[in-house]
């Protein structure tokens, strides 16, 4: 309970500050905020560590039974830290370029991660549902954050839209299994739904309006409408954070919710998974061909990484699990990474107004090596090519899918990596063999830049050429 | 040191790119040394190999083993056999006359150019001497991103296109592949409950017929689309011809063996049972002869001098193929060696292209003509490269096609016979070439004016004919160390037919 503490009252005194200094003085406290920020991330991660320490591969519970502390949330919550640290880090550039630098945005980022301590620990109907929503909203006002800009605007308030829709349907899936089981608690539920019977028409109900919510918090097919705009308007950290922090937060509520209350409705939600992975990977692949927005192009990919990851749990074995966790964690650093470099490409001046299309990046390799190096990197990661972090993600899928004999599935896994290395080796071919643009932006390196490309690029090479540790990490989360 | 040879001779390359990248961009003369230094010194060291090498041990010399991913199995396991030393000495030596070619070939972004040779360099040996087929499938796929560049920067004027369409399409063939192992690696620990990507261990596993295909045909498609086999083959013209010199050289010389090694390394040894059942080697025999025939007769209708050459390496690697699946001992030794060959005379003639291009820059054969009367020494190499692989007795080729005819012929006299007619047809559209490029009159003024050439050219010529007349006069030395690992193939497959 500790982090979310920490989260929560770091987030609201940060919130608070502007208002309660004054906006003049707010603005000559930029870097102090900044600071206090960092601190509350700092103190989140102690007390992680702490609860990491004491819990010893037990798992703890607590709010008799709402949250449950175990390696599977912890390792989840060592995700968003991370998430939110690169984010905040790459934010304050950001967000001075763009003249909206307010208190609020850090405050509204904890407040976010905060949520997402929910969503990976919590265990009762009313506690998730209260993360999710604290989650979502701060995502609608951060997408939106860049006032003066139509887009940015427009991705708000479509987001907000759907998004809003998708949380109704939660609630109301929610009341039906609470209506089946007489009770909030996930394992209540998972009793009740074992004892009874599994055809009951209003479980199958509830599973499915909750399934839906869930898929339209990863953003798989058919409920992904609402990410390439979200992504595309968002204040790029926010496209990272989102991406990355939401779509994490969401998966462990998803893993969660499929393995413990509906783990016996398996052959119920099991070709209904299939069917929506292949549809993920096919729309996020082929869409992503034709996009000219890199953050597009980022949003389609992402939706094909859904895709993957729902692939482990249609393996549903071990390796399937843990293939998901380690999935996850190399998509966090990597995606992270190739979003980062999208926002470095803003800058003042010449930068301001660029669309971050693919003729911002043209040239890159002439004018900034080492970023175009990097990017490279990212992407090779994102497309699942070794010696990068994410091989060994694609690895785990494709062996659980052949370890429980889907191999028509990973058949064509296997062949979308073919295409998506077309598509992002459009951004490398125009970053090394396109001729620079005349409205060529320049890259604003910052330290916060630097440190966070620093974290996100050694990941991504050291979990590639000696995954070791991180698998036994990865591993251990899930023991339960 | 000994000890640790092979690792030292795998990285040696990598470690080359810390002083290539401290030296300023600027510093042309001193970036094109310290490649081209880097590459020699790979070459001295592997000659120890060499040396050291002890023909009639069995099994794998120089091994190292450190656990790498002990959770999933995956080591670092590296170790050679007489196949793979033929091969890693192919790839330090035309990785290094590549290199030199290079010198006044590429003036443009030497540092990016230069440290992609060097990264290409670790992961073609990677490949050839990895007995771990987790640490193989990483070496396969790092193989392709630098040539990927190498190509789409440096390339011909639709070098672009070529390149990601090498990419894609090789990639598409490789990750087919990475199920196959995965599968393999699957059953292997259902059999011993031990997960291991060990190639030693996972020899002893016992499949399913079902399971074995599986695992063959996977394979079959990432090697053969690397090799390339007939109907996969649509890659290769781009990319050679698009590529610059050292690339051609480097793909045509040493990547496209990564396909032809990988079915005796893997495919044959791992899934003997599926690789000799009759339909299968017939059907991938039939492939070899399309290939062998088709490549013919397609180089006979080009125009462009590269795209000849390239076409040219579609037919030679058919023979390797085909002598790989007559499953006896002449067809896969003669194949193992045949790899070497194509790989000395097809270097040599992308690099004589090269040579002209770079002075002329053109590849129209019709640009050229008499030739021989400008450039007399080039001429003279150019004969030996033809007449090497054309296969013309005391050369190189003939030894390693006169072997795969005779194991065709004892696996069936059909191909034999249809494969002999691919080398009249090779002889035909080589010495063709020869007359129009080299023969008769100069057509055109402005080819007077060509300098013949340097005494660098020649340097990177002279080892490479050396090789090729070596081999022709006296190959007992290749067929030695060829032996023990040969013999242990055979046996395996037909072995495990019965």
């Amino acid at each position: 309970m500790l982090p979310a503490l920490a989260l929560a009252s770091f987030g609201c005194v940060v919130l608070l500050l502007e208002f309660l200094l004054g906006k003049a003085r707010a603005a000559a406290a930029r870097q102090w905020i900044l600071g206090l920020s960092l601190t509350g991330l700092a103190v989140t991660a102690w007390t992680l560590w702490a609860q990491q320490q004491a819990l010893d591969g037990r798992r703890l519970t607590a709010f008799s039974g709402a949250i449950s502390v175990d390696g599977f949330a912890l390792f989840f919550n060592w995700i968003f830290l991370v998430a939110s640290l690169v984010t905040i880090l790459i934010s304050y550039r950001y967000l001075e370029i763009e003249g909206e630098e307010h208190a609020e945005y850090y405050g509204l980022i904890l407040l976010a991660q905060c949520g997402m301590y929910f969503l990976a620990t919590g265990t009762d109907l009313v506690t998730i549902f209260v993360g999710l929503e604290l989650m979502a909203l701060s995502f609608y006002i951060l997408v939106g954050f860049l006032r003066g800009e139509r887009r940015s605007n427009e991705a708000a308030l479509k987001y907000f839209l759907l998004g809003v829709f998708s949380s109704a349907l939660m609630a109301y899936g929610f009341s039906l299994l609470f209506g089946v089981a007489g009770s909030t608690r996930l394992k209540d539920i998972g009793t009740a739904i074992q004892a009874g019977d599994l055809h009951d028409p209003i479980l199958l109900m509830g599973l499915a309006v909750t399934t839906v919510a869930l898929l339209f918090k990863i953003s798989a097919v058919p409920f992904h409408m609402w990410a390439p705009d979200a992504y595309e308007g968002a204040p790029t950290p926010v496209t990272a954070f989102l991406s990355v922090g939401s779509k994490a937060a969401s998966f462990a509520l998803l893993l969660r919710f499929f393995l413990e209350p509906l783990g016996a409705l398996r052959d119920a939600w099991q070709p209904l998974l299939v069917a929506v992975a292949v549809l993920s990977m096919t729309a996020g692949n082929l869409a992503a061909i034709t996009q000219t927005n890199l953050k597009r192009l980022i949003a389609y990919s992402s939706i094909s990484h859904a895709g993957y990851m729902l692939l482990g749990l249609v393996a549903g074995n071990e390796t399937g699990l843990q293939g998901i966790a380690v999935y996850v964690l190399v998509y966090t650093f990597t995606n992270l990474g190739a979003l980062l470099v999208v926002a470095a490409l803003r800058s003042k001046g010449a930068g301001r107004g660029t669309e971050e299309d693919l003729n911002d990046i043209s040239g890159l390799a002439q004018r900034n090596p080492a970023y175009a190096a990097l990017m490279v990197v990212f992407l090779l990661s994102l497309a699942g090519l070794p010696p990068t972090a994410g091989f060994i993600g694609k690895y785990y899928i494709f062996l659980s899918l052949i370890q429980t004999g889907h191999t028509v599935l990973a058949v064509i896994a296997t062949l979308y990596v073919a295409v998506a290395i077309f598509y992002y080796f459009r951004i490398v071919k125009r970053m090394y063999m396109g001729e620079a643009a005349e409205r060529a932006s320049l890259i604003s390196s910052s330290l916060g830049v630097r440190v966070a490309l620093g974290i996100t690029t050694a990941a991504t090479i050291v979990i590639g050429l000696y995954p070791e540790p991180f698998l036994r990490f990865a591993e251990i989360s899930l023991l339960r | 040191m000994n000890g640790h040879l092979l690792s030292i001779l795998l990285f040696l390359p990598l470690a080359g790119l810390i002083p290539l990248l401290l030296i300023p961009s600027d510093q042309k003369r001193s970036l094109k040394l310290c490649a081209n230094a880097v590459m020699l010194a790979g070459f001295l060291l592997s000659l120890l190999l060499v040396f050291q090498f002890d023909a009639a041990a069995a099994g794998y010399q120089f091994t190292e083993n450190a656990p790498w991913i002990p959770s999933i199995g995956a080591s670092y396991n590296v170790g050679i056999d007489g196949i793979s030393l033929l091969l890693v000495m192919l790839t330090t030596l035309i990785g290094f006359l590549a290199t030199m070619s290079s010198w006044s070939a590429v003036e443009d972004r030497l540092k990016e150019y230069y440290a992609l040779f060097l990264i290409l360099q670790t992961g073609m040996l990677g490949v050839f001497i990895s007995l771990d087929l987790f640490l193989f499938y990483v070496f396969w796929e790092v193989v392709l991103i630098p040539m990927y560049f190498i190509i789409g920067i440096w390339g011909g004027p639709r070098r672009l296109y070529a390149a990601i369409k090498f990419f894609v399409y090789t990639l598409a063939g490789s990750v087919l592949m990475l199920l196959g192992i995965l599968t393999l690696y699957f059953q292997h620990a259902q059999e011993y409950n031990v997960y291991t990507f060990d190639l030693a261990r996972l020899l002893n596993t016992h499949m399913a017929m079902g399971a074995e295909q599986f695992v063959f045909w996977t394979l079959f498609l990432g090697f053969a689309i690397k090799v390339p086999m007939f109907p996969f083959h649509t890659w290769l013209p781009d990319a050679h011809v698009e590529a610059p010199t050292a690339g051609s050289v480097v793909l045509a010389g040493v990547m496209l063996k990564m396909g032809a090694y990988g079915f005796v390394r893997f495919s044959l040894p791992l899934a003997p049972h599926a690789a000799s059942e009759p339909w299968v080697v017939n059907t991938i025999a039939t492939l070899s002869i399309v290939a062998i025939l088709y490549g013919a007769l397609v180089c006979l209708m080009q125009k462009d001098w590269k795209r000849l050459v390239a076409y040219s390496s579609v037919s030679h690697m058919g023979f390797v193929t085909l002598g790989i699946f007559a499953l006896n001992y002449n067809g896969i030794a003669g194949g193992m060696l045949q790899q070497i060959n194509h790989g000395i005379s097809t270097g040599m003639l992308f690099l004589i292209v090269g040579v002209v291009y770079e002075r002329r820059h053109s590849r129209e054969i019709s640009a050229y003509g008499g030739l021989a009367h400008v450039m007399p020494n080039l001429a003279v190499v150019f004969a030996i490269a033809m007449w090497s692989s054309a296969a013309l007795p005391l050369l190189n080729g003939f030894i390693g096609e006169f072997t795969i005819l005779a194991g065709a012929f004892a696996a069936n006299k059909l191909w034999a016979v249809l494969a002999s007619l691919g080398v009249i047809l090779a002889a035909a559209y080589l010495l063709w070439l020869y007359q129009r490029t080299m023969l008769g009159e100069v057509t055109h003024e402005i080819n007077r004016k060509l300098r013949d050439l340097s005494l660098r050219e020649w340097a990177i010529f002279l080892p490479l004919i050396a090789w090729a007349v070596w081999i022709g006069v006296y190959p007992k030395p290749h067929f030695d160390v060829l032996d023990k690992p040969v013999r242990a193939i055979v046996e395996r497959v037909t072995g495990g037919a019965r």
